[in-house]
């Protein structure tokens, strides 16, 4: 680990150590994140406090009063958590119960990479139809007379909490899969010829050692659930119950060309994920204390 | 253990293996047939309230195709993803040879740099970075679009060629460099040939994802620069100005497009990589 720089302090005494130009390769790469990613965030940051009146805070003052804007921090906190919460509670039993290399588990990752690869907007476009009043499931219900009444799963809350489901749990179980299956499974023979049986090895052995990709897993599909945008306004009523933060963010940059009052959104946005964030990282630390990785080697 | 405790538990765990089996059946059942309904309604003639179209067609197609201009939007996609997997290797393979070579300062910075693109979700800083694209006036342009989708890939392509570098023996550049070779001669023919797998698994990866990347193309994007994921968003949004067949239509080249990029992709490539950006590497073994 610090090796090298002890190497580099002895060169250094005797005499000048060479330039090394290998480093100068990673200089292109950086420069591009900082113009395109940092810059902007930053100027964005600044931007979000220029206002032509009132005082530095006028547009965050004007978010958390307007009667539309302020809510949609609620009313995305509403799909987001549902959401994460169903995603990574139906991917952990699943994966677990697939931790082995089967021709099924390889199916099943198969199968689940195309929604992700299809993406938001044509999930949206194909649950319009299936789950639309008309559609096939409607249709279904209606044979087995299990709900009478027309049921409405699109146009509403209901269509967009389906829509990140269908786009979050795919993406929620690879990634939990992928987590489980970089534990050596000689840890949990162990602990069966100790006799432990499914159960304990699960709660023993593989959740405390899931533990930190757990909270990682949840913070990375709660921050994408918390920036929907498409299916919101394709699936959703863009103007009630789903005006997410996301809506809000893009109303204000390109509909009304209020820049700053949209990076001032975009700011908002950003801090609500990161609260939430270090809130889950939080609470994996006061739950579970011990090695963050182990069972290598 | 007594014998009926022990028949009960089993019993227990058959169940509970069936239900989770019977909820991983249902949600790819749907999934399949959200997708079947686009097909279906794709070749419908007129699809009313019934399990199946009255007639099929194939006409939607060329309304389609004609309605959408999904020449231009193709020719444009085509453009997009190219120069960004070009660009996203040229950035990113050097600096991950850098950062599997090297310990220098600021490396743990750097990576944090480099992490957190594929962290924060596009929404979140494409606001941001559309402000100073338009304000630079390349937003609205394809270079907006092509700049906007380096962000995430150029880390990518970084988490993903540096595993791959790190497994490549140091004495065979150092062989090559005892016979006088410059680091671009090594790059060309000790480590290029040598990362062929790699560089091809990171850019179909980039490539897959770049098709489907909606949110950073739509910020950046003007009316002569949409991708085809963008302009199938429009033509959603819009729906009731055209015959939803129509958009069906597109939504299936769409599809096309992807799935056939998807399926080469997953010749080289673990599906689990496309989420997890790094795969484990076997060097323990």
């Amino acid at each position: 680990m610090n090796g090298a720089p002890a190497l580099a302090d002895v060169a250094g005494s005797a005499r000048r150590v060479p330039f090394d130009r290998v480093l100068l390769l990673v200089w292109p790469a950086a420069i591009f994140m900082l113009a395109l990613f940092v810059y902007p965030f930053l100027y964005g940051l600044w931007l979000s406090f220029q206002t032509k009146e009132g005082g530095a805070l006028a547009n965050y003052v004007h978010f958390f009063t307007t009667d539309n804007l302020y809510p949609t921090i609620w009313i995305t906190l509403k799909l987001a958590l549902p959401a994460t919460l169903i995603n990574v509670g139906l991917s952990l039993p699943i994966a677990y119960r697939l931790r082995r290399k089967s021709r099924f588990q390889r199916w099943v990752t198969t199968l689940l990479v195309v929604p992700i690869t299809l993406g938001t907007v044509l999930v949206a476009e194909g649950m319009l139809i299936y789950f639309g009043p008309k559609g096939w499931l409607s249709q279904f219900v209606q044979l087995l007379h299990l709900y009478d009444a027309p049921i409405r799963l699109t146009h509403n809350f209901w269509g967009v909490l389906i829509s990140l489901v269908v786009s979050g749990f795919p993406f929620t179980f690879l990634l939990i899969l992928s987590y489980i299956t970089g534990i050596d499974p000689v840890l949990a023979r162990a602990a069966s010829t100790l006799g432990a049986g499914p159960r304990e090895q699960f709660t023993q052995i593989y959740l405390p050692l899931l533990a930190p990709g757990l909270a990682i897993c949840f913070c990375l599909a709660f921050v994408q659930a918390f920036s929907v945008f498409p299916s919101a306004v394709l699936l959703g009523s863009p103007a009630g119950p789903t005006r997410v933060i996301s809506i809000a963010a893009y109303e204000a940059a390109f509909e009304q060309y209020d820049y700053a009052l949209a990076s001032a959104i975009a700011m908002i946005m950003g801090a609500v994920q990161l609260v939430i964030v270090v809130a889950v990282l939080g609470l994996r630390k006061a739950f579970y204390r011990g090695p963050v990785v182990g069972g290598k080697g | 253990m007594s014998a009926p405790s022990r028949a009960a538990a089993e019993w227990h765990q058959r169940a509970w293996r069936g239900l989770l089996t019977g909820v991983m059946a249902l949600f790819l059942v749907n999934v399949g047939l959200i997708i079947a309904a686009v097909a279906t309604s794709s070749f419908a003639r007129r699809w009313l309230g019934t399990w199946l179209p009255d007639g099929w067609t194939v006409s939607w197609y060329a309304e389609a195709w004609k309605e959408f201009q999904l020449l231009h939007v193709l020719w444009v996609t085509v453009e997009v993803v190219f120069a960004v997997v070009f660009l996203s290797l040229l950035l990113g393979v050097p600096a991950a040879y850098t950062l599997a070579r090297r310990e220098f300062a600021g490396k743990r910075a750097l990576m944090l740099l480099f992490l957190l693109p594929l962290m924060v979700p596009p929404f979140t800083y494409g606001i941001p970075l559309a402000t100073v694209l338009y304000q630079a006036h390349v937003g609205g342009t394809i270079w907006g679009v092509i700049l906007a989708n380096l962000i995430p890939t150029v880390p990518f392509v970084i988490l993903v060629m540096t595993p791959f570098i790190e497994q490549i023996d140091i004495n065979l550049e150092s062989a090559a460099r005892v016979f006088g070779a410059n680091t671009t001669r090594v790059f060309r023919y000790v480590l290029v040939p040598l990362l062929a797998p790699g560089i091809l698994a990171a850019s179909l990866l980039v490539l897959v994802r770049t098709i489907a990347m909606f949110e950073l193309t739509f910020l950046t994007a003007g009316a002569d620069s949409q991708t085809l994921v963008v302009a199938l968003y429009y033509a959603v949004f819009a729906a009731g100005v055209r015959a939803p067949q129509s958009v069906d239509a597109m939504a299936m080249i769409y599809m096309a497009v992807t799935l056939v990029w998807l399926l080469i992709a997953l010749r080289f490539v673990d599906p689990t990589q496309l989420v997890s950006r790094v795969k484990e590497h076997p060097r323990a073994a």
